[in-house]
């Protein structure tokens, strides 16, 4: 695909997605009672699931013989493959190795995200115009959290780049 | 301050390049190609950005914006077919992007001189694809 034209419009494309996984709210870095006060119910042992809502939001140039940023075919594709295929009707703390180590908020849960759509990027779309530029996950209706994907030559993604955008029920 | 004011209008459209193949036509629009067209309920937010007036304590008159969204969206593609009725789409693919950033065209000179100006506008073309532009 040729270089987009710096006078194309620069547009963002954002695709949702839904999956639903559970997970359970712990770290053994704090005692039970410590536990229980800081995560409330999503401490409960049996843990419990959501029905999350992803949006996949994408930057770029259009093309514009095609004004279109990258067929939403490939793109919902590439989600599926990469990221649904491994977290829809998932434990989120037993079948994620991040979360071996790390406690499942839907914080994290987006940073996760964030980097394995990252690392996979530049094998399915690296020579395409349009780049990930933020992933924002709806755990319930009521709490949201969105994460900027950093440009190259940009400092990492850190936890302290999560945007809250809500309150965790019982936190 | 920013203010958003949201509008729904339903139109039919084909995305299909004639000069393209079908196969390539499948590739880059996948279902949208299908050569006699089908309709969406597109829902627009069109966001402003200025100071409330010290007196009327608004950012602009949302009457004038209503009108002014009537005027260049509502009315020319509420209810019509972009690629038949509504130019540049006779010659410009009508995706989501391209009907984004063409509502941006007809919107923004009316938003030049008065107290808000316009800083983006999000079309969702369904409740799980949309798209902004901010101009850039």
């Amino acid at each position: 695909m040729k270089a987009a034209d710096p006078n194309s419009p620069l547009v963002r494309v954002a695709r949702r997605y839904r999956f639903s996984a559970s997970h359970r709210l712990h770290t053994d870095l704090l005692s039970a009672e410590r536990n229980r006060e800081v995560f409330g119910k999503c401490n409960n042992p049996c843990g419990h699931g959501h029905d999350y809502v992803m949006e996949v939001i994408l930057e770029g140039r259009l093309d514009p013989s095609a004004g279109r940023l990258l067929p939403l075919d490939l793109l919902d594709e590439f989600i599926r493959r990469v990221w649904l295929s491994q977290v829809d009707r998932r434990n989120l703390n037993l079948e994620l190795d991040e979360f071996a180590a790390l406690v499942p908020t839907t914080e994290n849960l987006a940073v996760v995200a964030a980097r394995r759509l990252q690392e996979a990027w530049p094998h399915w779309f690296g020579a395409r115009e349009a780049r990930l530029e933020r992933i924002r996950i709806r755990e319930t209706r009521n709490n949201i959290f969105e994460v900027m994907v950093p440009q190259a030559g940009q400092r990492g993604m850190e936890s302290h780049e999560v945007i809250v955008e809500g309150r965790r029920q019982g936190a | 301050m920013l203010l958003t004011r949201r509008i729904e209008f339903s139109a039919s459209h084909v995305c299909r390049r004639p000069d393209w193949s079908e196969a390539e036509n499948r590739a880059v629009y996948g279902e949208e190609s299908s050569p006699r067209g089908h309709g969406h309920n597109y829902v627009l937010e069109v966001t402003l950005e200025g100071d409330p007036d010290p007196v009327t304590g608004m950012v602009v008159d949302l009457k004038q914006v209503k009108a002014v969204l009537e005027q260049e969206v509502a009315g020319p593609m509420d209810h019509r077919h972009l690629n038949a009725e509504v130019p540049p789409f006779d010659q410009v693919v009508p995706t989501t992007e391209n009907l984004a950033v063409e509502i941006w065209r007809r919107l923004e000179p009316h938003f030049r001189n008065g107290a808000a100006r316009l800083r983006l506008v999000r079309l969702y073309e369904t409740e799980d694809l949309y798209v902004e532009y901010e101009g850039r």
